[in-house]
């Protein structure tokens, strides 16, 4: 399992501007480098990510080739309500990624 | 003018080189952080944004791994890292007596491999190798440099610097003519830092990845088109020493991200 990083606020007040930021682990490669031998290296990339609250998607992004290594996603949601995080990072050669966290509004 | 062009050129040329300057006063020692623009910084400061992050928290994994014949992981002779390899990273390279030479940090987890677990070493810069060597200098961040003090090293510090002074490559350059006469310039954009380590292993954006110091020494011999030294290489060993001997006193940040 490739390592990720989530930053989630525990806890929170209701309404409050919370930001959540996300870092996977990913080479990105682009598929128009080539070796030395002059090969074309295969696309390798993630092709999308998307972010539910309690089972609601909140956020979702589509990547390209042009997108650094280990890409960072950050972004600002409103916090309603106690519950879970899940993010999920789909890509090439069947990359498959899930990461959750909790949070508690009050 | 009877002069020649040429000569004229080749004269304001000898002129206009200076001569090997003095090391970096003490005083005006710097971080390769301190000379990055500050979104740059923030994402080194930022552990949630710092991607050798990723590779700290996959060398925390192999830490507590068992590996090699020995089935042993680090843990079970070292224990908690975050105290039994607090600033060893700040020490090192180190004077090794059973082999009479400095070692750095990525040839002792080797070593260790090898000796202790019984597995097979790992390959410089292998996603592995960067992830134990992250894990273990992250432990040392905030610690300040204290390498190439031990007495046994002296000889191997001095032949690090005598590598650094050196002119050698097509562009006949030494590191020295960069990293001390011109630090406070710009190559190409890109700022010309002091050459004091305190980020390695760091994470280049130019590498997207992270990578070692012997990797970026030898980008840097390349660049001079020089012939770079194999990973491993004593010249590389003693060039680390002598750089972290400089940045003596000088606080570690691992991983650093630098551009």
């Amino acid at each position: 399992m490739a390592a990720a990083l989530i930053n989630v606020p525990a806890k929170a007040k209701r309404g409050q501007i919370i930001e959540i930021k996300t870092l996977m682990s990913h080479i990105m490669e682009t598929g128009f480098r080539r070796t030395a031998a002059g090969e074309l290296l295969p696309r390798d990339i993630i092709t999308s990510f998307i972010c539910r609250f309690n089972g609601n998607a909140i956020f979702r992004a589509d990547l390209f080739p042009a997108i650094a290594a280990n890409p960072f996603i950050s972004f600002f949601t409103v916090a309603t309500e106690s519950g879970k995080f899940d993010f999920e990072w789909i890509g090439d050669n069947g990359f498959s990624e899930t990461a959750s966290a909790s949070i508690t509004v009050e | 003018m009877t002069q020649s062009p040429a000569i004229t050129v080749a004269a304001l040329l000898v002129m206009a080189a200076p001569l090997v300057a003095a090391e970096i006063p003490q005083g005006q020692r710097r971080s390769g952080f301190t000379f990055m623009a500050p979104e740059t910084q923030a994402m080194q400061n930022d552990d949630d944004a710092n991607p050798g992050m990723l590779w700290v928290l996959d060398g925390e994994k192999l830490w507590n791994g068992k590996a090699g014949a020995a089935d042993k992981a680090c843990a079970d002779c070292h224990n908690d890292a975050r105290f039994s390899m607090k600033g060893v990273a700040a020490r090192y390279p180190v004077y090794d007596k059973s082999r009479g030479r400095p070692v750095d940090l990525e040839a002792r987890i080797n070593l260790c491999r090898a000796e202790r677990q019984q597995a097979t070493p790992l390959a410089y810069e292998s996603h592995d190798l960067l992830a134990l060597t992250a894990f273990i200098a992250q432990q040392s961040r905030g610690i300040e440099i204290s390498a190439g003090s031990d007495r046994e090293l002296e000889s191997f510090v001095a032949k690090g610097r005598e590598l650094f002074m050196r002119r050698q490559g097509q562009l006949n350059l030494a590191c020295a003519n960069c990293h001390d006469d011109n630090w406070d310039k710009h190559l190409a954009g890109s700022a010309i830092t002091q050459a004091h380590p305190t980020g390695y292993p760091e994470y280049r954006l130019e590498w997207q990845s992270l990578g070692s110091l012997q990797r970026r020494l030898r980008s840097c011999i390349s660049g001079i088109r020089a012939q770079p030294y194999d990973y491993g290489a004593p010249e590389l060993v003693e060039l680390e020493l002598y750089l972290m001997s400089r940045a003596k006193g000088m606080p570690m940040d691992v991983p650093g991200v630098r551009p």
